[in-house]
This record gives C-alpha cells, structure tokens and sequence, in this order.
C-alpha cells in the first residue's frame, strides 16, 4: 500500500475579512497526480502557497515526513534587464554543471547555449522549461505546479503537459497540477480537485466531474460575471 | 589621502549595494535614507562628536519606523519611507543652524580624518562580505517571492539586514558626498553596469567599479578645481552612465 504524501484536514485561508479557501481537506497518496480546477479566483494559487507554508493558514497540512517539494510558480516574469543568466540561476541552487546539464535534457532543451543567455531575455516556453528544470534539480519527492499555460501558446501548452508525463515517468514523482483546462484533467489526473473557495467535487476524474459539479463550478463564475456587469 | 581611502572603499561599497537596489526596484531608498540621516548629522556637527554616527542613529531609528509602520499598515513600503524620509528633512531644516546644514547636505570631504578612513575600510569591507553572503538570495526573492519563500528563504530577514547595511554605506558615504548626494553613488554606478553587463558576477563587478573611478576622478577634479568634491564625483559617475549607454546591448 502506498503511503500519504499529503494530508490535509479543514483547511481556512482568509485575506482580511475574505475567505479564500473554505474547510478543504483531501489526501495524496505518493506518485499520485493530484489536478486542482476551479475558475479564476477560486484560490488555486492560494492552495498552493499555503501548501508551501508561505501564508498563514488555519486547519492542518501534514507532509510526510521530511518532504522535500519543488515549485514551479506561476507568476514569474523577470525583468527583462537583468543581468542575470539562466546558468547563474541554476547556481543559486547547484553548482555542479554536469546535474545542471542533465536537468535540461529532462525538459527537453538540448542546446546548452541557452545556459549563457540572460533570464529574461529567452521565450517564455523556454522559460517554463527552465523553471520546471530548476524545482526538479534538487530531485524534490513533489512537485507543485502552477498553471503552465498561462502565457504559453496552443503548441508550447501540448509538449508541457507531454513534458510533465514524460519527467513523471522518468523520476517517479508525485505531482500536484493547477489548471483551467479541464482536458487536462482526464489524461493527467489519478485525482481532481474541484476548487471554487470550497472543494465543489474530489475524487477520480470519471467519478467527479459530474455535470453537476461542472455546473457548479463554472455556472456559478458565469452568474457572477454577468452580476458584476450589470450595473 | 585619508579622503581618498574612504572615498575609493565607500564609493566600491556604494556601488556593490546598489546593485542590489536596482533590482530590487527601490533606487530611492537609497536617496531617502540619505535624507533621514541630515538631523543626526546636524546634531552631530553641533555637538561635535562623529558624523556618521549621528547619520546612523538616525538611520536606524528611521528604519525601524519604516519597519513599525509596515506592521501597524499596509501601505507600500516606498510611500513609508516618503513619510519618514520628509519628516527627518523638516527636523533636519529646524534643527541644524545654516552654516552645518550646507555642509550636512554636500559633504566635506577635507574634513575626513584618519580614525575616519580607517573606520570607513572597516565598515566597508565588513558590509560587502555581509551583503555578500545574501546576495543570491535577495536576487531571487527579487524575481519570485514566492519562489525564494517556497525555498525556505526568510526575505523579511535578508530585507532588514539589507536595509542595515545601506544604512552603514549611507552614514560612512554621508561624509564623502552629503546627504543630498549620497544616493546617487548608490543608484547611478549600478545603473551603468546593468546598461553594460552580461551576466550578475559582471554587473556587481562593475557597479562596484564605477563607484570607486567615480569617486577617485571625482577627487582629483576636486583637487584641481576646487570645486565642491560631491558634485565632482556625481557628475563623473553620470558621465559613465552616459558612455554606458552608448555600450549598451
């Protein structure tokens, strides 16, 4: 039997008087994929970022014991001027150039020139590719993964969600995946977490994304859309 | 020579840190900062006890302000520091009789004694090796704060000792160009060197370059004119920046 990477029990997220997340609790078990949808502003990130320990949080998070996690964020748009080369990105974590070098075969980018050239200066695919690179040197037990489409056109979004299955084979990871695109869900996912504050449905894909759930997971962004133009 | 010493040690190190400021996107703070000191440096030069001692009580009791408001409100950091750094201006202007005030805000630089140079060597060398050790990590707090925190890295930790140490650069730079001037020895060599450089290991290189030939030919300028030594050295550190951009690529 495989053990629980992650439990969490009654999870409470609150901005001020907002509630972000709303008593969510779901278990991983290792080398499962977890996929987490929900439409904008349904706390996706904010998962994520209290997963992490980088806000406060009420209820419980168990990590396994000594966990080691690796997180690829989604806003990460360096500044185009600075001075920084995606080679000394990686040092800022390894400095052994032949870990460096296998980390970009694992995503794919075999021309290592790429290692010269400044951070902001490459495509944001390749930047993609360089961040998953990075949260994967250090061989993390979990990889937390923030919407890889965004800013990533119809092409670069198929090869990262091949790229993602293939790293998952390679280095037998568990992963846990945030994404609007519910395609995604039923070739990736041994579980679906519905999120819209509240865990609107969890489980196995097939069992989970009901019409129902759909319904109420993207009928309600529909209403309130249209409530917020209306006057 | 005593000015020249403290002039090349504090210009490196001026030019070191501001590379990290402009990073980090807070050139200002430097240039604030440099106003928070004027009252202790006044109070200093009308008691006659040592200026950047003065400017650094002020510093810290500024930075802790900056600190305490940042708690108690959720105002962006650069809008605390414009209010902290324009009440220390007008305590500045009441406090400090005329004939200091001129010489707080621009600096004498023929004043620095010996015991200052070899202050300021100290101090310098002792900041750089601090900043240093967390240059990396305030460079990626800089491009992802969530990625430096997901990476166990305390960047309220690194802020404050980075804000620490401006504010040591700042009290020992009061000297050498005044308050008024000071932060531009922190912010234009950096700027230069982000206009010319390839990679990080070049442009805190660089910057920290600029900062001393800034101020080396500021002096001798100084020397040979008679001119006022602040001015001098800011000027000839814009002059790279011009020739900078010419370079840039």
């Amino acid at each position: 039997m495989t053990e629980n990477i992650l439990e969490v029990k009654n999870l409470n997220v609150s901005f001020n008087t907002e509630r972000a997340l709303d008593n969510l609790s779901f278990n991983l078990k290792e080398k499962e994929n977890l996929v987490v949808v929900g439409p904008n502003g349904a706390g996706k990130t904010v998962l994520l970022r209290a997963l992490l320990g980088i806000i406060p949080f009420k209820g419980e998070i168990n990590w396994k014991k000594d966990v080691k996690i690796g997180y690829v964020p989604q806003k990460f748009l360096p500044d185009k001027t600075i001075p920084l080369t995606v080679e000394e990105f990686f040092k800022f974590k390894i400095r052994n150039a032949k870990k460096i070098s296998e980390s970009l075969n694992l995503v794919g980018i075999k021309n290592k020139s790429i290692l010269k050239k400044k951070i902001g200066e490459i495509s944001s695919g390749q930047l993609q590719r360089i961040l998953i690179a990075w949260s994967l040197i250090d061989k993390p037990d979990i990889l937390l993964f923030d919407e890889p489409t965004s800013g990533i056109d119809i092409e670069g979004e198929e090869t990262i969600y091949n790229l993602l299955a293939h790293i998952e084979k390679e280095r037998d990871l568990t992963i846990i995946l945030i994404t609007h695109d519910l395609n995604v869900v039923y070739k990736f996912a041994n579980s679906v977490l519905c999120l819209n504050k509240k865990a609107i449905c969890y489980g196995s894909p097939q069992e989970a994304l009901g019409p129902d759930s759909l319904n109420q997971l993207y009928g309600g962004e529909i209403k309130f859309y249209k409530h917020d133009h209306g006057h | 020579m005593s000015s020249l010493i403290t002039a090349i040690f504090v210009g490196g190190a001026a030019g070191f840190l501001g590379s990290l400021m402009v990073t980090k996107r807070m050139a200002l703070v430097g240039d604030a900062l440099g106003h928070v000191a004027l009252p202790g440096m006044g109070l200093a030069l009308l008691w006659g006890i040592n200026v950047s001692l003065g400017a650094f009580i002020f510093l810290l009791m500024g930075i802790l302000l900056v600190w305490f408001l940042e708690i108690r409100t959720e105002l962006m950091t650069e809008t605390l520091v414009g209010i902290v750094f324009v009440l220390s201006l007008s305590l500045g202007f009441l406090i400090v009789p005329n004939p200091e005030l001129l010489e707080a805000l621009i600096g004498d630089i023929s004043k620095v004694s010996l015991a200052d140079a070899v202050f300021s060597v100290f101090f310098s060398i002792l900041t750089v090796m601090a900043v240093r050790k967390i240059y990396q990590r305030i460079i990626l707090a800089s491009i992802s704060e969530d990625l430096a925190a997901a990476n166990k890295i305390n960047i309220k930790k690194y802020n404050l000792i980075y804000l620490l140490a401006i504010a040591v650069i700042v009290a020992l730079g009061v000297k050498v160009v005044g308050s008024l001037l000071i932060g531009a020895l922190v912010i234009v060599p950096a700027a230069s060197a982000r206009n010319i450089s390839q990679n990080m290991r070049q442009y805190a290189f660089s910057s920290a370059f600029l900062g001393i030939l800034s101020c080396v030919l500021g002096i001798i300028f100084f020397k040979i004119t008679n001119f006022p030594a602040a001015p001098l050295i800011i000027l000839t550190s814009i002059f790279f920046f011009i020739i900078s951009l010419i370079f840039k690529r």
